[in-house]
């Protein structure tokens, strides 16, 4: 098979938030920099973000990065790096404001400063009290914010090839990046993109669960060309479950619909989050409803005929409040799980949502790996950012707005860091040897070969379906060890899918089957991990690891305040330790994490 | 059959039916399975070429604007779209 090399500065593969504000900071520098996606960059996944994007500006009531810092910590339940949490919130106002520069629509007060409204978990004077920390702009931030960006880099010169995937990242022997193969959808041609700096903003991997909040997009191709050349994956175990996803679909239901009164129910008719959380009932914090629904079904009180959902049930409710105040919710209850809300109940499961883990970065967003004896060592040319990335911020659990900020904070310091690295570097490429682009042509050459083989579609669903059962929200000893025994065999059928049609031209069947060899290792990641991982940590819980007086939570910090790093060769897994010291400021000490 | 320029078209056309909104990916999934099964039955041989132009335009459109058009909170009066909307909208 033939390929073309085409040589620039710097790559980087993505064009949602993070890929974006890479480019602006590599393309400002004069820097010579390609973007890779898959989709068009105002089609990529950050669209869909509504809530807003998190910075202490203060604009509205006193606030302080400090104050955002903390709850940052608290919420991870302490797995964040407090250097890279500190980082994270001293830069946001800075961020944002470049971003309002940009030419972003933010919501505004009267006196013209930008409006912010509360969110959970973000609180003002270390957690004493809700503060208004999120800006947006109306519910189209995400929107917002990747027509801002675009914009700035078609102004500065940004070079966009859109509707390519990237395959495989190019390593020579010292281990070095050296830039991604890529296939154009159009014409089925392979491209080495050779670059001094390579940058990963892929996004995120929910699809490989079988319930998630993700667009179909979410593949996790960074995670798996990363995991294929030797790099690991950090804190895979760590997904963040929505309680309300419309059973079978995934779309999200707003938490607003609680908020309005709407009440879980199980088979029985019985509105259980009674006996789970007395208090505050349905409006529970999002891991505790998760899990109370999760015991439901697995308790056998799930509704259907395979008892495999709950019911959330707005009947009680005026039509005509449902219709106002939740707009939307009437439509997405009649397209997703066919039934009339104003009538009937809405089947619910808890669904993936967001991913924790990803490639391990610093807070420079340079990829680190163990190597001789040091836990963090940066590889040459290699840089990450986004929810594809770990740097790590969110550790066990992600506050709501705080992923918009990671992909502005590192997706720029990842660019910073390209910047100042290509600036002491030598002028010329490294060599590009051979042997690396052949991993790309053996994985095509097999799949255009291949018969007899496994069905794409199948193999998929299969992988989610164990994911989700093996893997979900409440994690069981017996089910994660079933569960990677599954994914392994799992595997073997992704090692020999079938397509039909061979077609070099917009083939959709080789690219899903792309990006399956992909999913495949974030599936493994993630299941080995959370199988390795004894105590309950954020939103990794585990039924034998429950809550005690000297384990509150099920958290064990003697033993497992460490960050998980799994390895594709051998599913071999390492530890290493979470940077306690932030940057300037004292630690926060650890604590039982409660609201 | 259809010849390969055709072919690239739908496969293009199928490609930009992925979006940023889950919403859109499932409305099109079925569009893309209602079409197939028709295909399957012999009714058709693929989209016809008003379908696809009409399919074009929409995909144009931004993914939130879409999804409000599907949804049916704003409408458009461009018959052409206004048919395929309908035609989204089956479950
Ligand atoms: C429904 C929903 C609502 C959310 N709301 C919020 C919110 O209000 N606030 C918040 O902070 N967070 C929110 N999040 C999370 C947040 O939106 C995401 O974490 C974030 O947008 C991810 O951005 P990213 O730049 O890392 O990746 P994405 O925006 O997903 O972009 C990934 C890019 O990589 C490209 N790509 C991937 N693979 C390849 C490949 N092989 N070759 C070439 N290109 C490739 C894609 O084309 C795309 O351009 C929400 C998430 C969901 C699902």
């Amino acid at each position: 098979m033939n390929y073309t090399v085409r040589k620039f500065d710097a790559v980087i593969v993505g064009a949602g938030g993070a890929g974006l504000r890479a480019a602006i900071q590599l393309s400002e520098a004069g820097l010579k920099t390609a973007v890779i996606t898959k989709v068009f960059p105002t089609r990529s996944h950050t669209v869909a973000a509504q809530g807003g994007v998190a910075a202490s500006l203060g604009n509205s009531e006193e606030d302080h990065w400090h104050w955002h810092m903390y709850d940052t910590v608290k919420g991870s339940d302490w797995l964040g790096d407090q250097d890279a949490i500190e980082y994270m919130c001293r830069k946001a106002n800075e961020v944002v404001i470049e971003l309002e520069h940009y030419g972003m629509p933010f919501d505004r007060l009267d006196n013209g400063r930008i409006y912010q409204r509360p969110f959970g978990g973000h609180m003002s004077n270390f957690g004493e009290k809700p503060v208004r920390r999120s800006c947006a702009a109306a519910d189209r931030t995400g929107h917002a914010m990747l027509h801002a960006m675009y914009q700035r880099n078609v102004k500065v010169n940004t070079q966009f090839f859109v509707e390519w995937q990237a395959l495989d990242l190019v390593r020579d022997a010292d281990g070095d990046v050296l830039g991604v193969t890529a296939m154009e959808m159009e014409t089925g041609e392979i491209v080495v993109f050779e670059a001094k700096a390579t940058i990963f903003a892929s996004g995120g991997a929910g699809r490989i669960y079988y319930s998630s909040t993700n667009a179909f997009i979410n593949t996790g191709d960074g995670l798996g060309m990363a995991a294929r050349a030797g790099i690991p994956l950090e804190d895979m175990e760590f997904w963040q479950f929505h309680p309300t996803g419309v059973a079978g679909a995934g779309v999200l239901i707003t938490e607003g619909v609680r908020g309005e009164g709407g009440i879980l129910r199980n088979s029985a008719g019985e509105r259980f989050m009674e006996r789970y959380a007395p208090n505050a009932k349905d409006l529970a914090s999002r891991d505790v409803v998760s899990r109370a629904m999760t015991t439901e079904i697995n308790e056998g009180r799930g509704c259907g005929p395979n008892k495999d959902f709950v019911l959330l049930d707005i009947t009680h409710l005026p039509p005509e409040t449902i219709m106002k105040r939740l707009p939307g919710i009437h439509e997405i209850a009649l397209q997703f799980a066919g039934v009339d809300c104003l009538k009937e109940s809405i089947p619910v499961v808890p669904t993936a949502h967001y991913q924790m883990g990803g490639i391990p970065t610093n807070f420079l967003g340079q990829v680190v790996v163990p190597k001789n004896g040091n836990h963090a060592e940066p590889v040459p040319g290699f840089y990450a950012a986004g929810e594809c990335a770990c740097a790590s911020v969110h550790g066990a659990n992600r506050l709501g707005t705080n992923s918009l900020l990671d992909l502005l904070v590192f997706g720029k310091s990842a660019g910073e860091t390209a910047v100042a690295d290509l600036k002491r570097s030598a002028a010329a490429h490294k060599p590009l040897p051979k042997e690396a682009i052949d991993r790309t042509l053996a994985r095509l050459d097999r799949l255009n070969r291949q018969t007899e083989g496994s069905n794409v579609d199948e193999t998929r669903l299969a992988m989610q379906r164990n994911m989700q059962k093996n893997c979900g929200v409440f994690r069981f000893k017996d089910l994660l060890k079933q569960g990677v025994e599954r994914i392994l065999e799992i595997e073997e059928r992704v090692a020999h899918t079938e397509i039909r049609d061979k077609s070099r031209v917009f083939n959709t069947a080789r690219i899903e089957a792309l990006e399956l060899d992909n999913q495949i290792e974030v599936a493994k990641a993630t299941m080995i991990s959370a199988a390795a991982r004894l105590e309950s940590r954020g939103a990794h819980v585990r039924d034998d690891a429950p809550d005690t007086p000297e384990r509150p939570n099920g958290r064990d910090d003697a033993n497992w305040l460490k960050h998980t790093l799994w390895f594709r060769e051998g599913n071999r897994l390492d530890y290493k330790p979470v940077h306690m010291k932030p940057l300037t400021v004292d630690t926060i000490e650890l604590k039982k994490r409660a609201y | 059959m259809m010849d390969d320029a055709r072919r690239a078209r739908q496969g293009r056309l199928r490609w930009h039916c992925r979006r940023a909104l889950l919403e859109l990916d499932i409305v099109f999934q079925r569009f893309w399975e209602r079409q197939e099964a028709r295909q399957a039955e012999g009714l058709h041989d693929g989209l016809d070429e008003e379908t696809e132009a009409a399919l074009e335009r929409l995909l144009e459109l931004q993914d939130h604007d879409l999804w409000e058009m599907v949804s049916g909170r704003t409408t458009t009066n461009d018959p052409q779209l206004e048919g395929l909307i309908e035609n989204l909208r089956r479950q």
